[in-house]
């Protein structure tokens, strides 16, 4: 049975409102399962963050800014990030080197292949 | 009178937009509410106009209209010794996909610029520059010319780098438009030269006509790398996107928005020079252009997305994403390339590969507009767009936080959104040409989701900052703006197949067929 507005990708096919649907009902599961939790636990020492015994910061100072995000990431990639970047010259001749350089392979590609 | 109207469609998608932006200088004389009252005019009749030419493309087949002729269908005079020598528009399904793409953002970008330029000086010559935009972006997916298209393509590269450079803010703004001025006119010089080659030889400018004569010959590979390249550099490929990122941040958010449409534009103009005037099934070398898509759109979609994640400026971060994502139409509609020739596998997972590309274009204008959109309202509201200075922002910004989070989630191929719908079918059938390239998309993705919760949580997260106290939510126009723009991201995440059935795969079918683009000139000659 053809179910309406399923896409065929070709090696499978996806619907996005039976997965709306899905997402729906476990949703719901979820809000059944915490609805009959006990109900007095939610107060008191229960809101409070646990940060390895250290005192809660003041909320201006609990922003982490974005530099600090993904420190790991860039870390871990640092040696292609050290080739990659000083490519970015920000000189527009350069750029159009670039251009020029591309066309050049592709004349040579073009003509030769 | 309705009949008329819908006869003469492809030439008023142009005329609108054309005398609106050269009406607006009068009508600002006239005052604000003049001005916007026309702004807003000219943007509804213009995205009505393609709207109706799209609906008609799509219900009947190609549109032809001559200008100048008696009957708008006669492509060849009498006494024109077969040749097509007026200017014709040619909007089949791939140019009716482009038209709805530029019609929906241009009323969005000018219903939220209303709001977002109202307190900036010189509006008339902005929004001259816009529609003058506009105008070329239609012209460009429009027009079934070559020498046209090289014109509509000035236009809006003009008028692009115009208005990139319009809010001198520091020297950057002027940076920025300096550079896209630069490498659009040394593009744009290439692609005359090419258009040059091909008129000397077969004594015609018309594509069809010249597809239809095309020998193949060295001066024709010559001119086919002197269009290919510089289309490819003007939608943001690497390695010839530099310019991107230095111009996207520096523009008006609503004009960056824009200049996403019209990078697209130039998408298209890149896949009808290899599928329709070049792409003769025997004589083509489809490989080899098929690969140049392949890597060009892999290695932007990789390079853009980790250039993107270290990004602290919101704008300059979305413009590498915006790389990043041309990527991913590179690689599907390259992929369709590269099989066009294998008949087997291009009914297996070619048109498919094509279909996700064609898809991504529609989706990717949609939310990669819809973030600039957000994007230019925090600026708006907090005057920077640093983001280790933003935070808290969605306590006193929750529209924008919600279309930024509906955009986001959409870049990132997050179901149920636009996003997830094209990528997938993308990944499905790229893997089936090559594994590694799908895995590669799909971890493309999973660093594009990383860096959007980074932005997502520098702007928004964390609580109330103190000098963003008197921040408050944008005016109504933008975000009836962003609103048009996020409705579009849902509607095409939920229903991804009526759009697939209705103008994906149509547009896939023209852009294979150039036979029958040819044949709807030359067909009775």
């Amino acid at each position: 049975m053809d179910i309406p507005w399923t896409l065929q990708t070709g090696a499978g096919a996806w619907n996005p409102l039976l997965w709306l649907v899905g997402f729906a009902v476990a949703f719901g599961v979820a809000w059944l399962v915490r609805s009959r939790g006990r109900p007095d636990n939610r107060s008191g020492d229960a809101l409070k963050p646990f940060i390895s015994g250290n005192e809660e910061p003041e909320n201006a100072g609990g922003h982490i800014p974005a530099s600090n995000l993904y420190w790991g990431f860039t870390e871990a990639m640092k040696t292609y990030y050290s080739r990659l970047v000083p490519f970015h010259t920000g000189i527009p001749s350069d750029y159009v080197a670039w251009l020029l350089g591309v066309m050049a392979l592709m004349l040579v590609i073009a003509l030769t292949v | 009178m309705m009949d008329s109207l819908a006869l003469h469609l492809p030439a008023l998608l142009v005329a609108i937009p054309l005398f609106t932006a050269f009406l607006i200088p009068l009508a600002g004389r006239a005052g604000d509410t003049a001005r916007s009252a026309l702004v807003l005019l000219g943007a509804a009749l213009t995205s009505l106009a393609g709207l109706a030419l799209a609906a008609r493309v799509f219900a009947r087949g190609t549109v032809l209209y001559v200008f100048g002729a008696a009957a708008p269908h006669a492509a060849i005079p009498m006494d024109s010794g077969g040749i097509p020598i007026r200017i014709i528009f040619q909007v089949d399904a791939l140019g009716a996909l482009m038209v709805v793409i530029a019609s929906l953002s241009s009323l969005a970008i000018a219903l939220y610029s209303l709001a977002a330029e109202s307190r900036q000086s010189g509006k008339d010559g902005f929004y001259s520059m816009l529609f003058l935009l506009v105008t070329g972006v239609l012209g460009m997916v429009s027009t079934g010319d070559l020498f046209n298209f090289f014109v509509f393509l000035e236009i809006s590269s003009l008028a692009g780098a115009a208005l990139v450079a319009y809010r001198i803010d520091k020297g950057e703004a002027v940076e920025g438009g300096l550079k896209y001025a630069l490498l659009s006119t040394v593009g744009a010089l290439s692609v005359l030269m090419a258009i040059g080659i091909l008129f000397a030889q077969y004594n015609a400018l018309n594509i069809a006509t010249v597809a239809s004569r095309l020998r193949f010959g060295s001066l024709d590979m010559i001119a086919l790398v002197l269009l290919a390249v510089p289309l490819a550099m003007k939608c943001g490929a690497v390695p010839m996107h530099f310019w991107t990122p230095d111009t996207y941040t520096t523009a008006p958010s609503s004009i960056t928005a824009l200049l996403v449409v019209s990078s697209q534009a130039s998408l298209y103009g890149l896949f009808r020079i290899l599928f329709t005037l070049y792409g003769d099934l025997l004589r083509f070398n489809w490989a080899v252009f098929g690969w140049f898509l392949v890597i060009l759109g892999a290695l932007s979609a990789f390079v853009g997305v980790t250039m993107a994640i270290p990004q602290k400026d919101v704008k300059r971060l979305m413009a590498y994403h915006a790389v990043s994502q041309t990527g991913y139409m590179l690689l599907g509609v390259g992929v369709g390339l590269a099989v066009f020739a294998d008949a087997g596998a291009l009914a297996a997972y070619g048109k498919t590969a094509m279909a996700g590309g064609l898809f991504h274009i529609i989706n990717h204008a949609m939310y990669k507009g819809l973030l600039f959109l957000t994007a230019g309202a925090v600026f708006y509201r907090t005057g920077t767009r640093n983001l280790n200075r933003l935070g808290g922002l969605g306590h006193a910004m929750p529209w924008t936080m919600v279309f930024f989070m509906i955009g986001a989630l959409a870049i990132a191929g997050i179901p149920p959104f636009n996003g997830f719908a094209s990528k997938l079918l993308i990944y499905e059938s790229v893997f089936r040409f090559s594994p590694f390239l799908a895995i590669l998309a799909m971890v493309v993705s999973i660093l594009t989701l990383a860096s959007f919760v980074k932005v997502f949580h520098s702007m928004f997260m964390g609580p109330p900052r103190a000098e963003f106290a008197g921040v408050r939510e944008v005016p109504a126009p933008m975000i009836a703006g962003m609103a048009i723009l996020a409705a579009f991201v849902i509607l095409a995440g939920l229903v991804p197949q009526v759009f697939v059935d209705r103008m994906i795969a149509p547009a896939v079918n023209a852009l294979v067929d150039r036979a029958g683009y040819i044949a709807a000139i030359l067909g009775g000659h």
